[in-house]
């Protein structure tokens, strides 16, 4: 598949806007960890914001044809991209009500706009859910059609968020301990989940050029694509890369996903000064590992039109 | 009603008429135009609802070459329908055939993503997904005479390897040569149900060659003149 950059832009940056407003309002709504006061709640559930809405303003960029975009509200009875564009909305009425509820009472905020906060929470995960679940719906691709791809994109999100979490508390100055080990467990649980992944898509399986031409007794090579130039079938689904360099491209997801990032959230809680230094390179290394991981998504994706342009499976 | 197409694998000679028929019709039909991009440049390409690719099939000396169409196979259970955010893509109750409002598409590639055969190819130019109409404008147009109440693909057939009708009735021609003949689906694994059927090449028996008079004797020595003087 031809990777969009607007849509890996998307799907990274306002999953863990998600992922950072699920995750502060879970710490705050249950009492969990260090108690944060109102204008480290409201730095956080703001930068959640900002990384949602910056999201979902790209996700418009890859469409042909913007002018009727606010038409994909409309089939939500059966299609994934609809559903997650509404939840995507309905979210920010309760994301705003609970904002509200931190600004004007701070860390203790009332009962009404902790209900309010909930239901932002259980919206958040299923926005991202949808997210996953529009590439997992899909029998066309067999590296997308897995329940792997939503667990993966909810736990990228939290992962993104708990980073991004860990680093306005580093800035307040806050014990990084709670946050650390929470943090520490998301990246590892993701990247854990990222191998099976990968170790689940090696397995060919599916449609192949046999059934694909109904010749299922015999060998099937292509002789001629019937075109002479590009079409849009190829430059969608014709999008390849050499196996030296997804194997190349998959160390940097870990590198720069996982592992930098676990050391200097460590290294973080454990310094004294440096920590928001620290945090942040944890935070920017994890985005750039991510940005990887979603290229590679689309890039490694093999559609089963390219049976008949000449792979023998996908 | 489920109208579809039925493609003869025997016979289709890989010309690519029905695919510049498709394209002469709809470039002026409810979808069209069919945008060119660079039509004289040195990479022509464009939207086109129906591509013909040839296969190997069999290993060589025992091998066939089989020219392959393919167009919109106006599923039954059409993902391409179900995927579409904005309602545009839509399958229609009364005949089964699966249209593209181009009123209300946004571009977002989805419903392509969606279809295993490669039926829909986004216009870079109008910013919509188009894709094959079984030639609507034209199979419901009273106005022409019944015979040319077809698909153009169908109607320009030169090998007559392309039949159109409705696969719920059980004595129309595309029923009847899909029961007699195995008409089978695309990639029928991935539960799409696709309506057109594809025909595959009929057993022949070998041309029988004992019976060929051997040659006379002054034929063989012409032969042997014929490979002996240069040329």
């Amino acid at each position: 598949m031809h990777p969009a950059l607007s849509v890996i832009f998307f799907t990274v940056v306002s999953g863990a806007g998600f992922g950072l407003y699920s995750l502060t309002a879970i710490l705050q709504l249950f009492r969990l960890g260090p108690a944060m006061d109102r204008s480290e709640l409201l730095t956080a559930l703001i930068t959640a914001f900002v990384l949602i809405v910056a999201g979902l303003i790209s996700s418009t960029g890859h469409l042909a044809n913007p002018k009727n975009a606010w038409r994909s509200f409309m089939r939500v009875k059966t299609s994934w991209l609809s559903r997650e564009a509404v939840l995507a909305v309905i979210f920010f009425p309760f994301g705003f009500l609970y904002l509200l509820g931190v600004y004007l009472y701070g860390a203790h905020v009332p009962a009404f706009f902790g209900l309010m906060g909930l239901i932002g929470i259980v919206l958040g995960f299923m926005t991202v859910f949808a997210t996953g679940m529009i590439y997992a719906c899909l029998k066309t691709m067999r590296q997308w059609n897995t329940p792997l791809v939503p667990a993966n994109y909810l736990l990228m999100g939290l992962t993104l968020g708990a980073l991004f979490h860990l680093a306005i508390e580093a800035y307040y100055g806050a014990n990084l301990q709670f946050i650390t080990g929470v943090a520490g467990t998301a990246l590892v649980m993701t990247g854990v989940m990222k191998g099976i992944y990968y170790y689940w898509i090696i397995k060919t399986s599916g449609p192949s050029i046999n059934t694909a031409t109904t010749f299922t007794r015999a060998t099937v090579r292509l002789l001629d694509v019937g075109h002479t130039a590009g079409t849009f079938l190829t430059e969608e689904f014709g999008y390849q890369v050499e196996a030296g360099r997804l194997l190349m491209l998959k160390a940097l997801v870990f590198g720069f996903g996982f592992i930098l990032p676990l050391i200097l959230i460590v290294a973080a809680a454990a310094s004294q000064g440096a920590g928001f230094l620290l945090a942040t390179l944890a935070v920017l290394s994890s985005l750039a590992g991510k940005g990887i991981e979603r290229w590679l998504f689309f890039a490694e994706a093999r559609h089963v039109v390219n049976l008949y342009h000449g792979a023998q499976h996908t | 009603m489920r109208l579809g197409l039925v493609i003869d694998l025997d016979t289709c000679v890989g010309c690519h008429a029905c695919a510049v028929a498709c394209k002469q019709w709809n470039t002026s039909g409810t979808t069209g135009p069919l945008t060119d991009y660079r039509p004289y440049g040195a990479d022509p390409s464009g939207v086109w609802f129906n591509r013909i690719r040839h296969y190997e099939v069999g290993e060589y000396p025992n091998s066939k070459t089989i020219n392959f169409p393919m167009s919109c196979m106006h599923c039954e259970d059409a993902d391409c329908v179900t995927v579409c955010p904005t309602g545009a893509s839509y399958k229609r109750k009364e005949d089964g055939v699966v249209l593209i409002d181009q009123t209300k598409c946004m571009g977002c590639n989805y419903c392509s993503w969606a279809c295993p055969y490669g039926a829909r190819e986004l216009d870079r130019e109008s910013g919509t997904m188009k894709k094959c109409t079984l030639c609507i404008d034209r199979i419901y147009d009273e106005t022409l005479a019944e015979i040319d109440r077809q698909p153009a693909c169908v109607i320009t057939c030169p090998a007559h390897a392309r039949f159109f009708g409705d696969f719920d009735d059980q004595n129309s021609e595309v029923s009847r040569l899909v029961r007699e003949r195995d008409g089978m689906q695309l990639m029928p694994e991935l539960g799409y149900n696709p309506t057109n059927r594809y025909l595959p090449p009929r057993i022949n028996t070998p041309i029988p060659t004992e019976d060929v008079r051997r040659d006379s004797l002054a034929g063989k020595v012409k032969e042997w003149v014929n490979k002996a003087v240069a040329r």
